[in-house]
């Protein structure tokens, strides 16, 4: 089993016809994910990707059975097409979109509340689960379906780890991309408890950065849940300069998080074994399954 | 984006905020004439630059005669400061701010921000003001208050009180905090902020609350409905390279060393250097590369690389996939060392989408450039080149 996905999940695209949605959406279908249509307001009818288009969120889960949406949508209107998935009670969202206002996704949170919704994302490379289902922008050739889950707040890297991983040998049950933004939907705690939860993953990654206090977090999670599956972390931006903004890292700001080997200090504290750099993550992973 | 304490104290006026009167000058005539415009006897004369720490390097002069303005605009005026924040090189000062002097008998912290890990607005205050704020937060945490408020009720007057007599102001002091922290909650929702620091929240000698420095940042990904917040920009705060650099999409930031990189994707990036150091190499700048770069923006990115003159190496360390593709990179690479020339060892770790394709490309037009099967690899055989070279 794979964890929020599998091979039936039913998925619409919000922002279907655009360029970046019609790409990524046509290889998901390829790759075998169940799309069902998509929605762009004042194009219901229509037709794209061979697939039926609807004017709102509610028509087309009515009309396809869908219980995810991946949405693809310019960041002025991202957070009003999470709210309209909400609204129709989505189970899973997934919000591909860069850039999103963070005053927005402030709104969004507190809407995330008492939702039926999990959203992944903002600013996420999307959810795979190796040889069932792909909602997002990774590439898929060199994932394999096996035992690893891995969270990352980096899409880049998470390309990088699923290689590693597949040469190690250990395949992935789900990769859950959870975006670069500091506000955003489900996060390393999450993730880590359906990883739990999942008998099909036998070794978590995560992937983190500087910038807030996911790590941190998450460090407070593990010390408590006593996790019986080996958890391997990795924190990039031990060399970045501070009070500078690097691509989504986001400011390093004192009252929101450490520094990457603080953050580092924190997961060993609770038990995870670190990755002494990028490229040996993989490897660390296999260290801590067999030894 | 960052702004100036002169734009942000006439932003926050505009939402009630209580501030010394103030103008700003570029020359020390202005300075002078202003301290006649503000009236009053006594000023201070503050550098304005997108830096903190300013009265620790003599940044904040106090004068009282307009003659004593003119003196300290010009000494400042011109130089470069160096503070705690500018980095080694520090900052040019092209303006300064002349303020009404007030007789402080206290001061505190006073902020509001988005607060990561709950995904609300905060205020964060601290009954001390003051520069060293960020050690002291980290040697006494404890020391640091914090209000959550939520979109929907927005900042209740309660807490808000309760919030201001912990910082001990209460009484007529406390309904001036929470007419403060009222104005900051509806400057921050109106301006799409990231950050409006009030250090040192100030009580005057005479019981008034206000702000006497305050540092204001805007989200950027909201510039987009606030035109006129975008003109408040200041380029010339910015290192220029790291401007056009975001014009071609390329995030860019300038480091010291001398092993150029270009990677795409900000984690992989910032990996990328992670490992760079821990090889033993210098990487000369941070460069992620954004997904939708075109062919001609690679390019010029490759060149900005190419153009430094401490660059001895450079890794590029693409893993393409979605809509970057490899060869695409590849591409303006070859297109960038076709115009300029290229005059250090390139290693390449290409992989994902059209990696082959992108080693075809670059053979076939001529480039010289040494292929890695792995970040480990790249990394090593690009730290030797720049040792070798």
């Amino acid at each position: 089993m794979a964890v929020l996905i599998d091979s039936d999940t039913k998925v619409i695209c919000q922002g279907f016809t655009g360029q970046l949605a019609t790409y990524h959406m046509e290889r998901a279908i390829t790759y075998g994910t169940k799309v069902g249509g998509g929605v762009v307001p004042g194009k219901g009818g229509q037709t794209h990707l061979g697939l039926p288009v609807f004017d709102t969120v509610a028509e087309a889960v009515d009309a396809t059975g869908a219980t995810a949406t991946a949405i693809f949508v310019p960041p002025a209107s991202a957070a009003t097409a999470i709210e309209e998935a909400i609204d129709a009670e989505m189970p899973l969202a997934v919000c591909i979109t860069e850039r999103v206002p963070v005053l927005d996704m402030v709104r969004v949170k507190c809407r995330l509340d008492d939702a039926k919704t999990r959203l992944i994302g903002p600013n996420s490379q999307g959810i795979i689960a190796p040889g069932r289902c792909k909602i997002g922008v990774m590439p898929a050739h060199l994932e394999r379906q096996g035992n690893i889950g891995i969270a990352s707040r980096s899409a880049s890297l998470t390309s990088e780890i699923i290689d590693q991983t597949t040469a190690q040998r250990l395949g992935q049950s789900t990769s859950i991309g959870i975006g670069g933004d500091p506000v955003h939907g489900i996060g390393f705690i999450e993730c880590l408890e359906l990883f739990l939860d999942d008998p099909e993953t036998k070794g978590i990654i995560l992937l983190g950065e500087i910038g807030g206090s996911d790590e941190e977090d998450a460090a407070e999670f593990l010390k408590s849940a006593r996790p019986d599956k080996p958890v391997v972390a990795y924190v990039a931006g031990h060399h970045a300069p501070t009070e500078r903004r690097m691509g989504h890292a986001g400011t390093v700001n004192v009252f929101g998080g450490g520094s990457a080997a603080e953050k580092c200090d924190a997961l060993a504290t609770a038990g995870v074994h670190i990755a002494p750099n990028a490229a040996e993550i993989g490897s660390t992973m296999r260290r801590a399954l067999t030894g | 984006m960052n702004i100036h304490e002169y734009q942000a104290k006439k932003l926050l006026r505009d939402f009630d905020l209580p501030t010394p009167s103030g103008g700003v000058a570029a020359t020390p005539a202005e300075a002078a004439s202003l301290t006649r415009d503000l009236g009053g006897t006594r000023w201070a004369v503050k550098a304005q630059v997108h830096a903190g720490g300013r009265a620790q390097a003599r940044g904040v002069r106090l004068v009282d005669s307009a003659d004593a303005a003119g003196d300290a605009a010009r000494d400042l005026l011109g130089s470069r400061i160096v503070t705690t924040q500018t980095g080694p090189e520090g900052k040019a000062v092209r303006r300064v701010y002349v303020e009404q002097a007030v007789d402080v008998d206290r001061e505190l912290y006073l902020a509001i921000l988005v607060d990561r890990s709950v995904g609300r607005l905060a205020f964060i205050g601290s009954e001390q003001g003051g520069d060293d704020i960020e050690q002291r937060a980290a040697a006494d945490p404890a020391s640091i208050l914090r209000l959550v408020t939520t979109p929907d009720r927005g900042l209740d007057r309660t807490a808000a009180a309760d919030f201001a007599a912990q910082l001990g102001l209460t009484g007529p002091q406390g309904d001036a905090a929470i007419a403060i922290m009222e104005s900051m909650y509806r400057a921050f929702i109106a301006c799409d902020a990231g950050l409006i620091e009030i250090n040192p929240l100030a009580v005057t000698n005479s019981g008034d609350v206000m702000a006497l420095d305050v540092k204001m940042t805007l989200d950027d990904n909201a510039l987009f409905r606030h035109e006129e917040l975008e003109v408040l920009r200041d380029v010339d705060e910015v290192d220029p390279t790291e401007v056009e650099a975001k014009r071609y999409e390329l995030n860019f930031v300038k480091l010291d060393g001398d092993i150029g990189v270009m990677v795409n994707g900000a984690g992989l990036a910032l990996a990328t250097v992670d490992l760079l150091k821990e090889r033993g190499g210098e990487p000369a700048d941070f460069m992620d590369v954004r997904p939708v770069a075109t062919r001609d923006q690679i390019a010029t990115g490759f060149k900005m690389l190419l153009s430094n003159p401490k660059v001895r190496a450079i890794l590029v360390n693409i893993y393409g996939g979605g809509i970057l593709r490899c060869d695409t990179v590849a591409d303006g690479i070859a297109t960038a060392c076709q115009d300029s020339g290229l005059r250090v060892p390139l290693v390449l770790r290409a992989a994902g989408t059209n990696m082959e394709m992108a080693r075809k490309t670059l053979i076939s037009r001529g480039v010289t450039v040494t292929f890695a099967d792995d970040m480990m690899d790249a990394a090593d055989k690009v730290v030797a080149a720049a040792k070798g070279a």
